[in-house]
């Protein structure tokens, strides 16, 4: 029944991200005229998963998105979720084209391993899953919509930088708003991630565990994002260092989320 | 009703001759009353780039005498000077040109803004005046929208088109906004204080000159309301200041790489943008190297308006075919005028034998009810509707194809309607005095 259903909202979901990308890319060219197209895409694919999500979570016994694939199909919705509250506006149309191919790309490799039609139930308790997977992805899609403005950054201080005479054709937001949103874009995420590890250490306290690479890793992690906030605030580094270590940042939340965690299943 | 526009332009008339041809406020009112003065509908359109006079009346050959006369009177010129220098376009090739003219097409630079306000001023005259009629209120209405829906719908307008300007939104792309910006100017010169200005309008706060003579500094800071400094004080400024705009006529580079790097560290990775307008250069080259460091010459910025005026031009394309459907439109609504009367005197005429019809009945259907009455008013008023509907849509289609007098001539003659173009047909609009 939800495996019918599922299918139903999922392809529309992203078929709605893949038509936002493709527009997106095709407003670069031609500024202006695909951009309604794209941010009716972001729409109406977000719409599609979250009544997908709905979905799953009305008709699971337990939390829905705990393996791998289940928690990318939360993550993408957290990540175009983020973007659609400010990126739609005329400045930051270009972060759709960050965001939306990923988006899309994520989405259809939870389809093909299986967790975004019939997600495996969890076989741990809601409550912990909730908190603990919920505020790592919310954590990792704040860092995913920082790279995605440290990046727009590089690029753009790179055309700055070269003087390309077509500078001024594409609508781009100033260094300086991009610099401070990704700052503050860290500094909300990194509060979410601190609570998640700090959940996944209690547990590992009282129900026993051994430490592994998808924590080390995420340890690190946290400890690149913690470093930008404090050399932010200390040491004045701004622009392009700053977006720098963004990137190298999420670096290691790909490798955390695409390369370690498939062998990891609450 | 025909429309008829006669004009100059920059493309025709040198400017010796446009200023012999420019209307202050006075002038055009005047000029109004007088192209008015045979209840003629008018408007005048004068820009530095332009003057176009825009009459509704129905005489075409009449209406562009008139303004060759006008136009002549108000040169100086005769009739023959001034032939050359102007043009003649009527009806729909009339109207495209003012749509052209207000989506900024037939600009010197494409998509300027300026044009739109001028439009909008010529019409407010002519409606102020009394001269505007319904064809000219329809025209500048539109041309208006069409305006607006180009600068809306295509991007013609959103690139700069001067060296001041593209520094400007440059600077733009750096900062969040320019609000309370700190500028400073290294030397004056016309370009930098253009840029200055531009700077200033969108927000820049404080100003600060700097030359080698404080009390030139001083002086030309004034203008500003900013404040001088001598050239050794530039460094302790780079610490502070967000846009540098440099244009003296020094030989050597005011600004080095490792003044600006030293200035770098105390800003704690503030950018600083740089535009150096100068020749030779006053700012050394390598500063664009240092990160936050964004550093534009003259040739940088020539470029970047070459590329933003040949944007323009791409979206120029857009815009002449969004100019094109709208003067079709009131090309069309121009035309169904020639059957508007011949529809109004069917319906009148219909709307009388029905009246007439009902009255003589009167004594017959005097033993009915109120709500009876009523009953048979709604049955005959819907029996002439019907019938007149189709004549009416296949008038007015008919209309639309250029078509359209005949059908009306038609309609005249099989239901013996008063010609209202008859010379001795009353007129709606009544000669200004």
């Amino acid at each position: 029944m939800v495996g019918e259903l599922a299918v139903v909202l999922f392809w529309p979901a992203v078929a709605g991200y893949a038509e936002a990308a493709v527009a997106y890319a095709g407003d670069t060219l031609r500024p202006g005229r695909l951009v309604r197209w794209a941010i009716w895409g972001v729409r109406l694919g977000w719409l599609a998963q979250t009544a997908l999500l709905v979905a799953q979570a009305a008709h699971a016994d337990g939390f829905p998105w705990g393996s791998w694939a289940g928690s990318l199909n939360l993550f993408v919705w957290m990540c175009v979720g983020a973007y659609l509250v400010w990126g739609c506006r005329a400045p930051f149309r270009l972060l759709g084209l960050a965001i939306m191919p990923l988006a899309a790309l994520l989405l259809v490799l939870a389809w093909a391993v299986g967790g975004a039609v019939e997600p495996e139930t969890s076989q741990f308790g809601d409550v912990f899953l909730v908190f603990h997977v919920g505020l790592a992805l919310a954590g990792f899609a704040g860092f995913t919509i920082a790279a995605a403005l440290a990046l727009l950054y590089v690029w753009q201080d790179r055309r700055l930088k070269r003087r390309a005479p077509r500078v001024l054709r594409l609508r781009a937001p100033s260094l300086e708003t991009l610099d401070s949103l990704a700052a503050r874009t860290v500094a909300v995420a990194l509060p979410a991630l601190t609570l998640a590890i700090g959940i996944g250490f209690a547990r590992l306290g009282t129900d026993g565990g051994s430490f592994d690479a998808t924590m080390a890793v995420t340890l690190l992690a946290w400890a690149v994002y913690a470093a930008y906030l404090v050399l932010r605030v200390e040491a004045g580094w701004r622009g392009r260092r700053a977006a720098y270590l963004v990137l190298s940042g999420f670096a290691l939340v790909v490798l955390v989320r695409l390369v370690l965690t498939p062998f990891t299943h609450f | 009703m025909h429309l008829v526009l006669v004009g100059t332009s920059y493309q025709r008339a040198p400017v010796e001759l446009r200023e012999l041809l420019a209307y202050d406020r006075e002038l055009r009112r005047g000029a109004l009353d007088r192209l008015s003065a045979d209840g003629s509908e008018s408007a005048v359109l004068s820009t530095c780039n332009r003057t176009e006079a825009y009459l509704a009346a129905p005489d075409a050959a009449a209406a562009e005498e008139r303004v060759h006369a006008e136009l002549a009177s108000l040169s100086g010129l005769s009739g023959t000077e001034l032939a050359p220098a102007l043009y003649t376009l009527t009806d729909g090739a009339a109207a495209l040109h003012l749509f052209r003219v207000a989506a900024g097409l037939d600009s010197m630079v494409p998509g300027e803004a300026q044009i739109l306000g001028q439009v909008r001023e010529a019409y407010g005259a002519a409606r102020e005046t009394g001269a505007a009629g319904p064809v000219l209120h329809r025209l500048f209405r539109q041309a208006l929208r069409v305006g607006k829906r180009v600068r809306t719908e295509t991007a013609i307008g959103e690139n700069p088109a001067s060296v001041s300007a593209a520094a400007a939104e440059l600077a733009e792309r750096v900062f969040e906004d320019l609000a309370g910006r700190r500028i400073l100017l290294l030397g004056a010169g016309k370009t930098s204080d253009l840029t200055a200005a531009n700077l200033i309008s969108r927000g820049a706060g404080e100003i600060v000159v700097a030359n080698r003579s404080v009390e030139r500094a001083e002086a030309l800071a004034r203008r500003f309301n900013g404040r001088g400094i001598g050239l050794e004080r530039v460094e302790e400024e780079l610490e502070r200041v967000d846009v540098v705009v440099a244009s003296t006529s020094a030989q050597g580079h005011l600004i080095s790489a490792e003044q600006v790097a030293r200035a770098m560290r105390a800003r704690r990775g503030r950018p600083v943008f740089f535009i150096d307008i100068a020749v030779p250069r006053d700012v050394d080259p390598a500063v664009n190297q240092l990160d936050g460091c964004y550093l534009y010459d003259i040739d940088d910025l020539e470029r970047v308006v070459a590329e933003s005026v040949a944007g323009r031009r791409e979206e120029a394309v857009r815009a002449e075919a969004i100019a094109s459907v709208e003067a079709d439109d009131f090309r069309a609504w121009q035309l169904s005028l020639d059957v508007v009367p011949a529809i109004a005197s069917l319906r009148e005429r219909a709307e009388a034998i029905r009246r007439a019809e009902l009255e003589r009945a009167a004594g017959r259907l005097g033993s009915l009810s109120p709500g009876q009455r009523r009953a048979v008013e709604s049955l005959t008023a819907q029996i002439v509707n019907k019938l007149l509907h189709q004549p009416t849509v296949r008038m007015k289609e008919a209309a639309a194809a250029a078509d359209g007098v005949l059908y009306a001539d038609a309609v005249r003659h099989l239901f013996a309607l008063e010609d209202p173009r008859a010379p001795d047909a009353p007129s709606n609009r009544q000669p200004r005095q």
